[in-house]
């Protein structure tokens, strides 16, 4: 007896050194917009921009916001990411932000389902703001949910094809491609096999090169992802199983999955200078608008086009279309100063020359109607492409989930599965894919 | 005689007071001697434990007040979360051979830079500086250095005609990449084990010769029985840590894949192939990126009582590492 206590005490020992736990304190989202705006009052503002010049461009239309508004000023937070965002506006306090801004869509669902983030449609009509008459429609859709419009579009981003007018010229191919068929035969003609690996590539379909996610390729497709009732659609939807077999072939037509994953480890960052398609590694890339700007804005001295992406032929009259998202901004339920915040939320996403301005300095597209027409939105042919796949009435997004972008996940998981070959049960795959989102969604409700 | 009955009395009704305010006295002095440790570990023991215990039965999003779902929870992490049993496996396997190994070449290379007549203290340095390194420098080395395109072990081992594996982009070679990674970073055990083996009296190890044992039995029969105890402590140190591996499989698996996340990408958890998912992963995905805290808890339960099982394993008196020769 005496000899197994010690052993107790270092059994207990362990016990206590091993516990990983996670019991943030409840906090309850009361909000209310009680405050006065025209009150002397300071609010704080979080955002995800790191870049200098990105954090230039919001600081002058912070300090713009705050010329116009003298008695508000503007605490600003920046390299916020979403996770930090979500910890935070559970936790409250008074350090936390009275206005968020997120680089992603995924987690709309989320702040609005749980009123992380307040209603915006009372302050709207208050203004006199018609978000109908104000933003397009796929911006108003990835910033709401079930109608609650818990945030609202600050820029947006517009995917589109970017390809070297170089290696074009040499392979003799006159013009962007417009369906996938032509994309499939110029990507293969842009090809150069080297060994096991290659001298060039005319594109990298792989899920993991970067922008060629799942969900962006299949934009072209129009896929659905839920139907009304909030059900997985995926198992049922020509669309998606369409992107997925597509993707798998151009994988397979261009060497295969472990040529072209070998091929990929060879790529510099996504974000840096040795971007594949800038140091010419690939012939052609799928890419948000910013990359033209970061192209421009670098050594690479790669000659480049941009295009529409291209579409399935039983959909050539949908050219012109493209995958949407942005960046989202809100106002937390936690905050004492909604009024305030409003005023400057309403200043970033609906001030023209505020949205303009922000939108020429960072190279995204804006995103209002009013802003989109502009004459002052940067004329750059390459950059105009992708205002017109913004304005496109066909171009489409990923819908909010009430958890986030669970689903997306078990689609890019599925997408990893079949193109290695590890799946060879397509329908199966959608089925089971379907039935995971299905059971997630009610986990989290 | 009433006098004498009346002190009895008196002595008699005197002494139990005594002996009572006496038991309290000492039961309020030995608890306020005890004090630090019952606070500390009424708080961060016991209260977590059982916070956690109950949160694993309630719906609980760090909004809204938890909701009692009963086994909802349970249910879903052991049958419906598809990224738990892979985790399982992967953290099992490498609490198995990153322990072990962690321990056997910590002895060896203690054993070693003991053995080297000239220089062990450069060697010690050698072989404990990589322990220093932050986990995340040392994992974005280790990726860098092991890119199967562009990395030098890769290029070496193709120069020299030998196969060359994918390392950290590959689901069966992830594993041990991690372990290698883990490998490098031995010289904390190293240190603890030098100071352990110089500790071995040398008069055992020349008896033993004057006995006719061998290198081999003299480990065995000398240095063995002497730092046992410090082989359990390490084990079990060891899978602790191992069991709460988070930075190094994470780092390394975003970084292998090429998407960090930073533009609201979707990242792969556990790449490749998940081979690289761990479970402490998991608790931080559920518990502080999905808000499920009721699921984060009951991994977190399942870590526990995994841990408990490992050590008690290795502690139990008998068969277990603690037995007497």
């Amino acid at each position: 007896m005496s000899g197994s206590r010690p052993h107790r005490r270092q059994l207990a020992a362990v016990a206590a050194a091993v516990l990983v736990l996670g019991t943030t304190a409840c906090t309850g989202s009361s909000g209310g917009a009680t405050d006065n705006p025209n009150a002397k009052t300071t609010i704080t503002f979080w955002h995800g921009w790191t870049a200098p010049s990105e954090i230039k461009a919001i600081q002058d239309n912070v300090d713009a916001f705050e010329k116009a508004n003298p008695n508000i000023t503007v605490k600003v937070v920046s390299g916020i990411t979403d996770d930090k965002i979500n910890q935070a506006l559970r936790a409250g306090g008074s350090k936390a932000p009275d206005v968020v801004s997120s680089f992603t869509t995924d987690n709309v669902g989320e702040f609005c389902s749980s009123h992380a983030f307040v209603d915006l449609t009372p302050f709207m009509k208050q203004s006199g703001i018609d978000p109908t008459a104000t933003f397009p429609g796929a911006q108003l859709d990835y910033t709401q949910f079930e109608g609650n419009q818990c945030s609202l579009p600050l820029l947006s981003d517009a995917y589109g094809l970017y390809y070297n007018k170089k290696m074009f010229a040499a392979a003799g191919i006159k013009s962007p491609p417009k369906t996938l068929s032509e994309f499939d035969a110029d990507a293969i003609k842009l090809t150069k096999s080297s060994g096991d690996s290659y001298s060039q590539l005319g594109f990298m379909p792989n899920y993991h090169g970067y922008e060629t996610a799942i969900a962006h390729l299949a934009a072209q497709f129009n896929p659905t992802y839920f139907d009304s009732s909030g059900k997985s659609t995926v198992d049922t939807d020509p669309g998606l199983k369409q992107a997925y077999e597509w993707q798998k072939n151009l994988v397979d037509s261009l060497g295969g999955y472990d040529k072209l994953e070998r091929y990929r480890t060879t790529f510099g960052d996504e974000f840096g200078a040795k971007n594949p398609f800038m140091t010419g590694q690939v012939a052609m890339a799928i890419d948000g608008e910013w990359r033209g700007g970061m192209i421009d804005d670098s050594d690479s001295k790669v000659d480049y086009g941009t295009a529409p992406f291209p579409v399935p032929d039983d959909l050539a009259s949908e050219y012109g279309k493209g995958y949407t998202s942005g960046t989202i901004i809100g106002i937390a339920s936690t905050s004492q100063k909604q009024n305030a915040a409003w005023e400057f939320v309403k200043f970033l996403t609906t001030d023209t020359d505020a949205v303009v301005s922000f939108a020429n300095a960072i190279h995204n597209v804006p995103s209002t109607k009013a802003a989109l027409a502009s004459n002052k939105v940067d004329s750059d042919p390459n950059f105009q492409t992708f205002i017109r796949i913004a304005e496109n009435p066909h171009s489409n997004t990923t819908p909010a989930s009430p958890n986030g972008g669970a689903y997306q996940l078990t689609l890019a998981n599925l997408g990893y599965a079949y193109e290695s070959g590890k799946e060879t049960d397509l329908q199966s795959a959608l089925d089971a894919a379907a039935k995971q989102i299905d059971t997630d969604v009610a986990q989290s409700q | 005689m009433t006098l004498t009955i009346e002190g009895s009395k008196r002595r008699s009704s005197y002494r139990p007071v005594t002996r009572s305010a006496r038991r309290r006295r000492d039961l309020v002095r030995n608890l306020a001697f005890l004090s630090p440790w019952l606070v500390g570990t009424g708080l961060f023991f016991l209260y977590p434990l059982v916070a956690t215990a109950y949160f694993s039965f309630t719906h609980y999003d760090g909004f809204t007040a938890p909701r009692w779902t009963g086994l909802q929870n349970w249910f879903y992490v052991f049958q419906d979360y598809p990224f738990f049993w892979p985790a399982m496996r992967n953290t099992i396997w490498l609490v198995v051979v990153i322990v072990t190994l962690r321990v056997l070449v910590g002895v060896a290379v203690a054993q070693l830079v003991i053995a080297v007549k000239r220089g062990g203290g450069f060697f010690r340095t050698l072989y404990y500086a990589p322990y220093l390194v932050p986990p995340v420098a040392g994992t974005l080395a280790f990726v860098f250095l092991l890119n199967p395109g562009t990395g030098v072990v890769n290029i070496v081992l193709g120069r020299l005609g030998l196969p060359q594996p994918g390392w950290f982009n590959d689901p069966a070679w992830s594993k041990p990449s991690l372990t290698l990674l883990a490998l490098w970073t031995v010289g904390d055990l190293m240190v603890i084990f030098l100071a352990s083996l110089l500790d071995v009296p040398q008069e055992l190890y020349e008896a033993a010769e004057l006995d006719g044992a061998g290198a081999v039995r003299r480990f065995r029969f000398v240095t063995l029985p002497y730092i046992r105890p410090i082989l359990v402590f390490a084990a079990v140190t060891g899978i602790i840590a191992t069991m709460q591996y988070y930075t190094e499989p994470l780092v390394a698996g975003q970084v292998a894949s090429g998407q960090i996340g930073g533009s609201g990408q979707q990242t792969e958890p556990g790449y490749p192939d998940g081979s690289t998912l761990t479970l402490p992963q998991l608790v931080y995905n559920l518990g502080f990126q999905r808000f499920d805290i009721g699921a984060a808890c009951v991994i977190a339960l399942v870590l526990f009582a995994l841990c408990m099982v490992f050590a008690a394993l290795l502690m139990r008196r008998g068969s277990g590492f603690l037995a007497e020769d």
